[in-house]
C-alpha cells in the first residue's frame, strides 16, 4: 500500500486496540526504577532514626558518645522553653538565608554575563575557575581583616559558597545549549531578546536548578565553621559551647537541626523544580 | 525597451555563479538556478554533494562560509529541518507559533495544526509525541508563516516508511493549498520522482541533472511511468538500477 493517492486518508483514527486481559509472563523486569514510592525520600531517614532508638534501648550505644533519642529530645525541649535554642535557629536562619540570597543573585548574573556574551565569558569564568580553587574555609582570615569580625563576613562566606555551585552549573547549561535550536531561532527571526527569553533561559533551568540545591546545603556547610568564630549565638555556637562542657546531647539537637533544615529546604527546591520542569519526563517521574 | 520576458513573474528564488566552501575545499562550483513561485523541486545527491549548503546558503544560515555569487530569496522563507527540532520545554501549540508576532497568533496556529492533523494536540508536550506527529508539528510551524519558500531538509528521513508515505500525501496536499515554492533535500529517489515537479541531482558542488517530471499529482509510486525518470536519476546517482531494488 504505497500509493499515494490511496493513502491520503491520513486523519481518519485508529480505533484503539481492546484492552489486553491475558497477562503475558515477563521475561525480564523492567530497567526503569519503576512507580515513585510517596514520600520514599522521607524513609532512609526514618529508618537511621529507628537503629538509634532500638541501639539505645538495647543500652548497645555509650550515652557518653552518643545520647539516646529521648534524652536528645528532652535537651532540645529545655533549650527552645529556656528561650536559647529558637534564638540559635532564627539566627543561623538569618545568616544562611541572607547568604544563600546574595549567593544566588551573584551566581545567576554572573552566570548570565559569561552565558551570553564571549566578553562576559573572558573576564568571567576564569576568574571564577580560580576562585574555585580556592577554599571558601581558607578566606575566612582574609575576610575578617576586610570586614570585620562581625555578621558581614559570615554572610560573605556563605554567600561565596553558594555562588560557586550555582554559577558552575547555570552558566554549563546556558553555554550547552543545542546548536539546532540556535539555528531554528534564526530561521525563525527571534529578536536576540526573545531568544533569550524563549530558548536560552528555559533550556538553562535543569542546570540551574542542580546547581541551586547544591547551593542550598552550601549555605548550611559553612555556618558551623562560622559560628564558632566571635558568635554569641547561633547553631554553630551552641554546639562549639556544648563540645567545652561535654554536653553530646547538645551537640546532637545542633547536628539534627542542621540535618532537618537541609533536608526542608532541598525538598522546597525539589517541589519548585518539579512544576517549573514539568516538561521533563525523565527517570524520577 | 521592455521585452516581453519582464512581464513574467519573477522567480520565487533567483540563483546566479554561487560558489560555497570551507577553507581551501569548494562545495558549490558556480550554482544557477532558478525556482519559479508554487514550483516544487526536490534535490538530489549524495551525502557530501553540497545539497544541505545550497539550503542552508537560500535559508541564510551559512555565516561562517566563504562564498561569492547572487541570491535572491523571497522574505518570507520557512525551513522543516530533519528533526522536528520542536523545543522540549514549550507546549504544541507554543512551538508551532515560536517567533510570530501580531494579531490571532494562537488562532493561526491552530489552524497551521488542524491542517496537519493536530487539532487537539495543542497542549501536549513535544516529548508525548510519536515521530510523525513531531514532523507534522513541525510542518505546522513552517506554514504558520505562509511561507512563499519552503526548504525542506530531508524532512522525513528519520520516518519509517509507512508514516513517510503519509506524509508525502500530506506535504503534497498542503503545497497544492498554499502553493510554496519548495526545495526538498533529499536522498530518496523514489520520493523526489512522487513529489516534485523538477528534480535536480547536486555532484560535486555542480547541478549536474535538471529534470521536469511532466506527470499530474497525486502519483502512485508503482506508476510506470515514474521508472524511466527514476532509471535516469539512479544512473546519475551512479547506482546501478540492480543494486538499488
Amino acid at each position: 500500500m504505497t500509493d499515494l493517492a490511496s493513502s491520503e486518508v491520513t486523519t481518519v483514527p485508529v480505533a484503539a486496540p481492546a484492552p489486553r486481559t491475558l497477562q503475558r509472563r515477563r521475561r525480564r523486569g523492567r530497567l526503569g526504577p519503576g512507580k515513585r514510592i510517596p514520600y520514599g525520600r522521607l524513609l532512609g531517614p526514618l529508618l537511621v532514626l529507628g537503629l538509634w532508638l532500638i541501639a539505645s534501648a538495647a543500652g548497645a550505644l555509650d550515652p557518653r558518645i552518643i545520647p539516646a533519642p529521648w534524652t536528645v529530645v528532652r535537651t532540645a525541649n529545655r533549650l527552645w522553653s529556656a528561650g536559647t535554642l529558637p534564638t540559635d535557629i532564627l539566627t543561623s536562619l538569618r545568616r544562611a538565608g541572607l547568604g544563600f540570597a546574595i549567593g544566588l543573585v551573584g551566581g545567576v548574573a554572573l552566570a548570565l554575563a559569561s552565558g551570553l556574551s564571549r566578553v562576559g565569558e573572558a573576564l568571567i569564568d576564569g576568574t571564577v575557575q580560580v576562585k574555585r580553587a580556592i577554599p571558601s574555609l581558607g578566606l575566612i582570615p582574609l575576610f575578617i581583616l576586610w570586614l570585620g569580625i562581625g555578621e558581614t563576613f559570615k554572610i560573605a562566606i556563605i554567600a561565596l559558597g553558594v555562588f560557586i555551585p550555582i554559577y558552575i552549573n547555570t552558566y554549563a547549561a546556558l553555554s550547552g545549549i543545542d546548536s539546532r535550536y540556535v539555528e531554528l531561532a534564526e530561521v525563525v527571526r527571534l529578536s536576540r531578546w526573545r531568544f533569550i527569553r524563549q530558548i536560552v533561559i528555559p533550556g538553562a533551568l535543569p542546570g540551574f536548578f542542580v546547581g541551586l540545591r547544591l547551593g542550598v546545603t552550601g549555605s548550611w556547610l559553612s555556618l558551623v565553621v562560622l559560628e564558632q568564630i566571635n558568635a554569641t549565638s547561633g547553631l554553630g555556637y551552641m554546639m562549639f559551647q556544648a563540645q567545652n562542657y561535654g554536653q553530646t546531647d547538645v551537640i546532637v539537637v545542633g547536628l539534627l537541626a542542621y540535618g532537618v533544615f537541609g533536608f526542608v529546604s532541598d525538598s522546597i527546591v525539589r517541589v519548585i523544580e518539579r512544576r517549573v520542569l514539568s516538561w521533563r519526563h525523565t527517570l524520577s517521574n | 525597451m521592455a521585452t516581453h520576458t519582464e512581464q513574467l513573474t519573477p522567480p520565487a528564488v533567483r540563483i546566479s555563479n554561487l560558489i560555497r566552501g570551507y577553507g581551501t575545499r569548494t562545495v558549490l562550483d558556480r550554482i544557477s538556478l532558478d525556482i519559479t513561485p508554487g514550483e516544487f523541486v526536490a534535490l538530489l545527491g549524495h551525502s557530501g554533494s553540497g545539497k544541505s549548503t545550497l539550503l542552508r546558503a537560500i535559508a541564510d544560515l551559512d555565516y561562517d562560509v566563504d562564498g561569492a555569487g547572487e541570491l535572491t530569496a523571497p522574505d518570507r522563507v520557512s525551513v522543516v529541518f530533519q528533526d522536528s527540532r520542536l523545543l522540549p520545554w514549550r507546549r504544541i501549540l507554543d512551538n508551532v507559533v515560536l517567533g510570530v508576532r501580531g494579531n490571532n497568533v494562537a488562532e493561526r496556529g491552530r489552524a497551521a495544526l488542524a491542517e496537519v492533523g493536530l487539532a487537539g494536540r495543542e497542549r501536549a508536550w513535544p516529548s508525548q509525541l510519536s515521530g510523525g506527529e513531531a514532523q507534522r508539528a513541525a510542518l505546522a510551524r513552517s506554514l504558520v508563516w505562509d511561507p512563499e519558500l519552503l526548504l525542506a531538509d530531508e524532512p522525513f528521513g528519520a520516518l519509517d516508511a509507512l508514516t513517510r508515505t503519509k506524509m508525502h500525501a500530506l506535504l503534497r496536499e498542503l503545497c497544492v493549498r498554499h502553493r510554496p515554492a519548495v526545495l526538498l533535500v533529499t536522498h530518496d529517489v523514489d520520493e523526489a520522482v512522487v513529489l516534485a515537479d523538477r528534480v535536480l541531482v547536486l555532484e560535486e558542488g555542480r547541478i549536474s541533472v535538471d529534470l521536469s517530471i511532466d506527470l499530474p499529482h497525486p502519483r502512485s509510486y508503482r506508476d510506470s511511468r515514474l521508472a524511466e525518470y527514476r532509471e535516469r536519476l539512479l544512473a546519475a546517482l551512479g547506482v546501478l538500477q540492480s543494486e538499488a531494488s
